[in-house]
């Protein structure tokens, strides 16, 4: 039942991940001020790129390819997190 | 909010970075002595969450949009130290893969987006609960105000940085990033309130167990 529970949660973000091509394109509130303030021009671009501005590179449909890139990141968020808490709290289990 | 790298100097970037490591020093060691069994697993969902929410941009006034933080569930569920950690990963992961926020300028984002708005949000939210009772109301209206106060006051850290570091004056970027961050503010409260009453329906468990 418990297990059952995660499962759930995980699905539902990864639902919500694919709501991503959904999401409003106009800059956020930082980028707004920037731009309005007038110094957006400061900002460099990363020197690499591996899944830039969510969107998954060699896919032509970008709907899909934000959802895409939604997927990856839910899932190694989820693994990464998990794996930290779960390594982090190795002693602990040991010494019990 | 994400900082690209090129808006904050240099004394900025290294007095933020140094504060983040020093306080992801010790969400790891305070979180390796402390995390139970059940919240593990709440680990991983809450990252996994707080990026697929943080993709979601809702308009809001003047061509503008916002995302969720996500710092206020992660310290409400878990309490402060592990939020810091989970926005850690969450935003180290943002800047590694997706090129969102700068590189130099994750310590920046950590403290922002970790620190400030995980630790502001926690003791907000455990004032509201202490006045107004562990209720549900309690936990509702006290999720609200502690997500609102936390982007609120990450927004405020971000101005004081880009003032110091001499891209907009103070007297001009402060009341510009406060005032679309009430807005965005609104936003984290009613996502981290309808969130919190799924998990009062479903696992209300989860917010007895002890914060850290």
């Amino acid at each position: 039942m418990k297990s059952k529970w995660w499962l759930i949660s995980l699905l539902i973000c990864l639902a919500v991940a694919c709501l991503s091509p959904l999401a409003s394109s106009s800059p956020d509130g930082l980028e707004r001020v920037a731009e309005d303030r007038g110094f957006l021009e400061l900002g460099q671009d990363a020197p690499y790129q591996v899944i830039a501005d969510y969107v998954f590179p060699g896919i032509a449909n970008e709907a899909l390819a934000t959802i895409l890139a939604g997927i990856v990141g839910t899932l190694v968020l989820f693994g990464a997190a998990y794996g930290l808490a779960w390594l982090l709290t190795l002693k602990k289990r040991q010494l019990a | 909010m994400h900082i690209p790298d090129g808006f904050l100097n240099v004394a900025t970037l290294a007095t933020t970075a140094a504060v983040s490591a020093g306080g992801i020093g010790g969400a790891v060691r305070i979180v390796g002595k402390k995390l139970g069994e059940k919240q593990v697993p709440l680990m991983g969902i809450l990252a996994a969450f707080i990026f697929a929410a943080q993709m979601l941009n809702f308009p809001i006034a003047g061509g503008t949009s916002g995302h969720v933080i996500g710092a206020a569930l992660a310290a409400i569920l878990l309490g402060p130290w592990a939020a810091v950690l989970i926005m850690a990963c969450v935003l180290i992961a943002q800047s590694l893969i997706f090129q969102d926020g700068g590189l130099l300028a994750l310590g920046a984002n950590i403290f922002n987006m970790g620190i400030v708005a995980s630790f502001s949000a926690y003791y907000i939210y455990k004032l509201v609960t202490w006045l107004a009772g562990n209720t549900r109301k309690g936990t509702l209206v006290g999720g609200f105000a502690a997500a609102w106060v936390s982007v609120f006051l990450a927004s405020i850290f971000c101005a004081v940085e880009l003032a110091v570091s001499g891209s907009s004056p103070l007297g001009v970027v402060l009341p510009a990033m406060a005032g679309v961050h009430a807005l965005i503010g609104i936003g984290e409260g009613l996502i981290t309130t309808a969130v919190l009453s799924l998990v009062l329906a479903t696992r209300a468990d989860l917010l007895q167990l002890q914060r850290i």
